[in-house]
């Protein structure tokens, strides 16, 4: 009882607890016919591999967490990303913590762009997002001119960065840990956190005790804006190489993130222990697909099955009750 | 008589208007623009660029009128093109082609309406799951091979023409869009789509069977979808695992642009019809000036927004006047 208490306070719950065993699972599973998968050096690729979609996840998980949707952010990711890859190359001599800012500063601005017109204009979010994601990715081709920007044109330690170790593990694995634990402080314990719950949660009760429940929505894609601003410089400096469809179609593997995270469509209800664990679980499958020999080609399969079942499992877990919807609707 | 003025203007002020004037504007360019554009070859050019898409846009915008959506079509597309390609290479009977295509399309959807209507999964996420599900296995069967043979009259449905400039394609298509609008706007079966769409609950407690409804509108996609890909496949002439990638955002923002309400319970077949008509003009236009793909994409989603934005600025710009 005790524990359970605890263990609910840790922002658990079944749903968690059950996922947690999967992942365990699977782990255990792929480790006992490959035994390198649970070494240190496996474990902390693991990690490396994970980490990018850990970021992204947080920032996803905010605005469903205020019943919205972003669509758009591996478009703002393949944006973000180009902009700093081409100011790399154009001017070398820019100091490394600018170019980051830059980034961090030029996804926050996309963000708020999709935060505004979801605030301002009322208009819904999937909406907005469907089609910022084209816009972005346009700009992306637009900015670049369809070419590429190789390895070889931007600078060592532009590139160099993410691999930085420390303490064992990737500067890249650092970030989303300290990712994980900022947004659960947000979340638990400012106003704005708060915030995010409530507007997702019940919008108009939400605008009863004061909460502005477009402008909690906006606060959250700027957010995570920042973060796929973030998440442009690593992904661009970690596969070495920038060109317009990076992480084409991501978006939709952060959206499974965070629903198998157990994070509500409907907004109001998702922990960050359960984003976290959601991308380590598809993290877990996407590395052991390879060891097992099944083919590149089958890995979206399977993760489309993973999705539906983690989907189907959420959805027997979770019932509205009546008597919400109809005043909702 | 003020009441009667109102209600003409109103009329007058109707989405569909704007678009129908927004594609007799585009039209009228294009006329302007070159000599060319008023022969049959280029007419028929035009209507390619869009039958495929507003084809699968007609159910999607009773989804979407519904309270639902449908993000797998473009992978149901993917998926139903692999099943017809594999079994071309084993008989050449155009109707058990095309069947085999209509029936993988039929249980892609019964599938999505299951998980919706059964399983209780909230639709976009269904859908996204299915839509990584579909197209991962037809990557998975196809992998990085091409599939190509096809019977010579397979040609027939997607280049094809009935007369003149008439399409096959288009033909389809219009038949599609008078039997949905028959549907949505004449039928009893059309106002309860609405009323699910403008409260399921009330709906459902007002004695209409909302999942029925819901399920045969997945299928109905589905098979919609299946349609469109034996056209796509047809006029492309072969199948590879990557085919109509992408095609779920043009499709929901054809409907989108049709004036149909994302929220559900608002819509015409009307407005989504010259939604696709007028995506067909402007990416035929800018294909004639070299506009590149992504570009051209970019400039739907800044017209999506902008389309889908403008009556609420106006709106508040109305409002923020002061009154006399």
């Amino acid at each position: 009882m005790r524990s359970g208490r605890l263990w609910m306070r840790l922002g658990g719950s079944r749903h968690n607890a059950g996922l947690a065993l999967l992942t365990a699972v699977l782990f255990v599973a792929v480790t006992a016919r490959y035994r390198q998968f649970a070494s240190a050096a496996g474990l902390r690729d693991l990690l490396d591999d994970t980490s990018i979609l850990i970021l992204l996840a947080l920032g996803q998980m905010l605005v469903m967490l205020t019943r919205a949707i972003d669509l758009s952010v591996a478009a703002s990711v393949a944006l973000t990303g180009m902009c700093v890859a081409l100011m790399n190359q154009a001017m070398p001599g820019v100091a490394l913590p600018w170019l980051v800012l830059s980034a961090a500063l030029l996804g926050a601005a996309l963000g708020a762009v999709n935060g505004l017109l979801v605030w301002q204009l009322q208009i819904p979010p999937i909406v907005v997002t469907l089609g910022t994601l084209a816009i972005y990715r346009g700009a992306t081709y637009l900015i670049s001119q369809g070419r590429w920007v190789n390895s070889g044109d931007m600078s060592p330690w532009f590139l160099g960065l993410v691999r930085e170790r420390w303490g064992g593990i990737t500067l890249l694995s650092w970030l989303a840990i300290a990712g994980v634990l900022l947004t659960t402080c947000v979340l638990r314990y400012s106003a704005t956190g708060r915030s995010f719950y409530a507007a997702g949660n019940n919008p108009e009760a939400a605008r009863y005790v004061g909460v502005d429940v477009g402008r909690a929505q906006c606060l959250a894609f700027v957010f995570n804006g920042a973060l796929a601003g973030l998440c442009g410089y690593l992904w661009v400096a970690r596969y070495a190489v920038a060109y317009t469809e990076i992480a084409s179609g991501f978006e939709l593997t952060v959206i499974a993130a965070c629903v198998i995270g157990g994070v509500s469509i409907a907004g109001g209800s998702g922990t960050v222990s359960g984003v976290l664990l959601g991308c380590l679980f598809l993290g877990v499958i996407k590395n052991a697909l390879p060891l097992l020999a099944v083919s590149p080609f089958w890995q979206m399969a399977i993760s489309g099955a993973v999705i539906v079942t983690a989907a189907v499992v959420n959805a027997a877990g979770a019932r509205a009750p009546q008597r919400q919807r109809i005043l909702e609707n | 008589m003020n009441k009667f003025a109102n209600i003409g203007l109103r009329r007058l002020l109707r989405w569909e208007v704007f678009l129908a004037l927004v594609v007799a504007a585009d039209f009228a360019l294009n006329v302007r623009l070159s000599p060319y554009f008023l022969s049959s070859e280029t007419l028929a050019d035009v209507s390619f660029n869009f039958t495929e898409k507003a084809l699968v846009a007609l159910p999607m915008a009773l989804l979407i009128i519904a309270g639902e959506i449908d993000i797998s079509v473009a992978a149901t597309m993917a998926l139903t093109s692999v099943c017809m390609g594999l079994l071309a290479t084993r008989t050449t009977s155009l109707s058990a082609i095309v069947g085999c295509g209509l029936a993988v399309g039929l249980l892609a959807g019964a599938v999505n309406g299951t998980l919706v209507t059964r399983w209780r999964v909230p639709a976009i996420v269904a859908t996204i799951g299915t839509m990584s599900l579909y197209r991962g296995i037809a990557y998975g069967i196809l992998g990085d091979r091409v599939l190509k043979a096809y019977p010579p009259a397979f040609a027939f449905f997607g280049q094809g023409y009935i007369a003149g400039p008439v399409s096959f394609e288009l033909l389809l298509f219009a038949l599609a869009a008078v039997l949905c609008s028959l549907y949505l706007h004449r039928t009893e079966f059309g106002r309860r789509l609405v009323a699910i769409g403008c409260n399921r609950t009330a709906a459902e407690m007002a004695g209409v069977r909302v999942n029925r409804y819901r399920f045969w509108l997945f299928v109905a996609t589905g098979v919609a979808s299946a349609a469109a890909s034996v056209l796509l496949t047809s006029r492309l002439g072969s199948t590879r695992p990557s085919i109509a990638q992408g095609m779920e955002l043009d499709i929901i923002s054809i409907v989108i642009l049709g004036g149909v309400a994302i929220t559900g319970g608002r819509g015409s077949i009307a407005g989504v019809v010259l939604a696709g008509i007028l995506t067909g003009l402007a990416i035929f236009g800018l294909g004639l000036i070299n506009v590149p793909g992504v570009v051209i994409s970019l400039l739907m989603g800044a017209l999506l927004i902008l389309i889908v934005g403008s009556p609420i600025l106006a709106r508040r710009l109305a409002r923020a006047r002061p009154r006399a």
